[in-house]
């Protein structure tokens, strides 16, 4: 045989075999679960539920892009061509009411219901729920809070044990010469840093946020006024960073390991990516910054939920999938995989929680008292109007508010591009 | 040699009866008829269809919500003073990049044309840059200036310098960015239009005794008018509709949103496809305007530049 043939033939049966491969999996249905990218925790829990399923179906794993909200836009994309390859998404939280309100996600059943979301806690379940109908079961939550350089919290004479506000927070660092990082890019994270900022002094964005595209601001408050103080203050002050206005999580963390490195608002995969390093023992942690004193701060709510896409083929096997992958031996699994925080309360107890998460109580805690973004379908108009107005953030003044409650009005009503 | 393919195709379609003469152009256009209809679905289908949508208020994810408005969204966009930045903004990158790209690109084209030794090396050297995608480039720039990962910084000694926090210098990296990419486009269309100038002029011009200097202005450029026309045309185009530099540095902060982002916002972000759609027809009618007016204006004939004449 020559050496051509032996090649045809070999192709010929790599060939056969990969039409084989096809007809095998066709046999058992395959779910389609877009994740976003995380340490590659969902991918195994994805095997695990394949493999508790026994062969009556499997879930395939489709990596989203790692910005929120481009994973939005490509999930919109999709479901509004009535994608039927979408039979689970990990939908980050703020865009669930679009999503319910377009239609694009399977309503859970009472029935369903009561045996999904047993044991959640309270914030992280509020998120999932649109007009009183369940559309996506909490998979994980996350939660800000303050990181402290140890060494500069004890020059600084700060008790970490307490809640400290912002203005102590600014005066520490400009005391001992050091930096105060906070997420202040034009993008969803500095709209996070902007909704607890106005929570925290007692307000809200929106009045009324259900209403849509008839929602009235409410930022134009002196919550929103104390709010822009704060970012104010911060902005003039000898502890803003160079470059704050185009700072990510990604950046913070890295500047965060700097020589003048002081203080850091993030989420708690900042902790988890320093285990084992020389930086560990430096890593000091806080309640998130009050605004004003003697009112304890709304940290940031972050988090997935799991939801059914309306279109899928496999409704039933979608809702057992579910199921596996937001019980409490995989929330736990994925809380140490990955550093993102559990939604049901019982896993806070397990004992190698606490021993991976020194600060277990508190994220709990912050969790619990964790203020949401808006749920409203029109989240992303007033994030967006939000950053438009606040940012760049030196530009942030007493009439920051009240120009961004203009903008958002005149956006959702039609007056104005965004 | 060419003469002869040439009386032969004389001889055979010279005298052609009437009859065959209708058959046969009959045939040509059902050869080409499957290229039309595919031309036709694939462009003007769209373009229909973004005109449609560009009069309606939609959402895609408020579907219940959606209606006819007339021409709403446009009286909108055009008396939003947003619309007129972004144009400014588009207007400046279109000025500065492409009034650089031509004085670059006719300095390469020059280098290409006259280089002797390693003609293929220098071509391809200066090629180079064309054939990288936008985004690679963008984030190639992006990085090289950007204030933690970047060595631009080192280099000037700006120790704490943010390029991407001001209008100013955000806008410097973006058109240099693309400069760098689009310079070798420039300078490909230049080098055809210098191809075309006959040397007999360069040498009778030489033997007068005018300078290379003089040469370059009295005998080179006048004769390659046409081609420069059209590679400014072809470059303003193109850079009118600038997206991914912008998009990747800066994402629209500090004032650098061109008219192209606006469009993906509205349409990809917001999802809002009417306003999203009437900014493109409005995009697109920009652009119309600009290739009537390098046409009409500055008598650019592409046939010519083509060497068809």
């Amino acid at each position: 045989m020559s050496l051509r043939r032996k090649l045809l033939r070999a192709i010929a049966v790599v060939i056969a075999a990969l039409f084989a491969g096809c007809d095998s999996s066709e046999a058992v249905p395959t779910l389609t679960w877009h994740i976003n990218p995380d340490n590659g925790t969902q991918a195994k829990l994805a095997a695990q539920c394949t493999a508790l399923a026994e062969g009556r179906y499997r879930i395939r794993t489709a990596l989203l892009p790692r910005d929120s909200t481009a994973q939005r836009e490509q999930l919109v994309r999709r479901l509004a061509a009535a994608d039927a390859g979408i039979d689970l998404m990990s939908l980050d939280v703020p865009y669930l009411a679009e999503f319910a309100n377009a239609r694009f996600l399977r309503r859970f059943g009472d029935a369903e219901r009561d045996l999904l979301v047993q044991g959640m806690l309270d914030g992280p379940l509020a998120s999932a729920v649109w007009e009183d109908g369940l559309y996506g079961v909490p998979f994980n939550a996350n939660t800000q809070l303050l990181w402290v350089r140890k060494r500069v919290a004890r020059e600084a004479v700060l008790d970490l044990r307490e809640q400290l506000t912002w203005l102590q927070v600014i005066e520490a660092a400009e005391r001992t010469n050091t930096t105060v990082h906070i997420q202040a890019r034009r993008y969803e994270g500095y709209t996070v840093l902007i909704n607890s900022l106005i929570a925290s002094a007692g307000g809200s964005i929106l009045q009324n946020p259900q209403a849509g595209k008839d929602a009235v601001p409410a930022l134009n408050s002196p919550a929103g006024e104390a709010a822009a103080r704060v970012i104010q203050r911060l902005a003039g002050s000898a502890a803003a960073p160079a470059g704050m206005g185009n700072a990510d999580e990604g950046v913070t963390q890295a500047r965060f390991r700097g020589e003048d490195a002081g203080f850091m608002i993030n989420w708690p995969f900042v902790y988890t990516a320093e285990r084992g390093t020389p930086l560990e023992e430096d890593f000091g942690w806080s309640r998130w910054p009050a605004v004003a004193a003697g009112i304890p701060s709304r940290p940031p709510l972050g988090g997935i939920n799991l939801a059914i896409g309306a279109f899928s083929r496999h409704p039933d096997f979608a809702v057992e999938a579910v199921a596996c992958i937001t019980a409490p031996a995989s929330q736990k699994q994925y809380m140490l995989g990955e550093g993102l925080l559990a939604t049901l309360e019982s896993v806070y107890d397990d004992a190698e929680i606490q021993a991976s998460f020194p600060m277990a109580k508190l994220l709990r805690d912050s969790l619990a008292d964790a203020a949401p973004r808006p749920i409203t379908p029109y989240y992303p108009d007033i994030t967006t109007a939000i950053q438009t107005i606040w940012h760049p953030p030196d530009t942030v003044d007493a009439g920051t508010p009240a120009a961004s409650a203009r903008f958002i009005a005149d956006v959702l009503g039609g007056r104005k591009l965004l | 040699m060419a003469a002869v393919p040439e009386s032969r195709g004389r001889g055979r379609f010279g005298g052609r009866p009437p009859g065959r003469g209708l058959s046969e152009q009959r045939l040509g256009w059902y050869l080409c008829a499957p290229a039309v209809v595919l031309m036709l679905a694939v462009t003007v289908y769209p373009m229909l269809q973004a005109l449609w949508l560009s009069l309606q208020s939609y959402r895609i994810t408020d579907p219940d919500a959606r209606r006819f408005v007339g021409l709403d969204n446009y009286v909108l966009i055009l008396s939003d003073s947003l619309w007129w930045q972004n144009v400014g903004v588009t207007v400046l990158i279109t000025v500065i990049t492409v009034a650089v790209e031509l004085v670059l690109g006719l300095a390469l084209a020059l280098v290409m044309h006259r280089v002797i030794f390693g003609r293929g090396v220098v071509r391809t050297a200066i090629l180079i840059p064309y054939g990288i995608i936008t985004v690679v480039s963008a984030y190639a720039w992006m990085y090289a200036f950007s204030i933690d990962s970047g060595f631009v910084n080192s280099w000037l000694g700006l120790t704490n310098y943010d390029f991407f926090s001001q209008f100013g210098s955000s806008i410097f990296v973006i058109c240099l960015s693309e400069i760098w990419k689009t310079t070798p486009f420039m300078s490909l269309l230049l080098l055809a239009g210098l191809a075309q100038v006959p040397e007999e002029l360069q040498e009778a011009a030489r033997v007068d005794g005018a300078t290379a200097w003089q040469r370059l202005w009295k005998v080179t450029l006048p004769n390659m008018k046409a081609a420069i026309m059209v590679a400014l045309l072809f470059r303003t185009l193109d850079a009118y509709r600038i997206f991914d530099n912008v998009f990747v540095m800066t994402g629209g902060a500090h004032g650098t949103e061109t008219v192209s982002l606006l469009a993906y916002r509205q349409m990809i972000s917001r999802t809002a496809v009417g306003l999203g759609s009437a900014v493109s027809v409005l995009l697109f009618l920009t652009v119309v305007l600009i290739a009537v007016l390098f046409i009409k204006g500055f008598g650019t004939d592409l046939s010519r530049a083509r060497g068809e004449r």
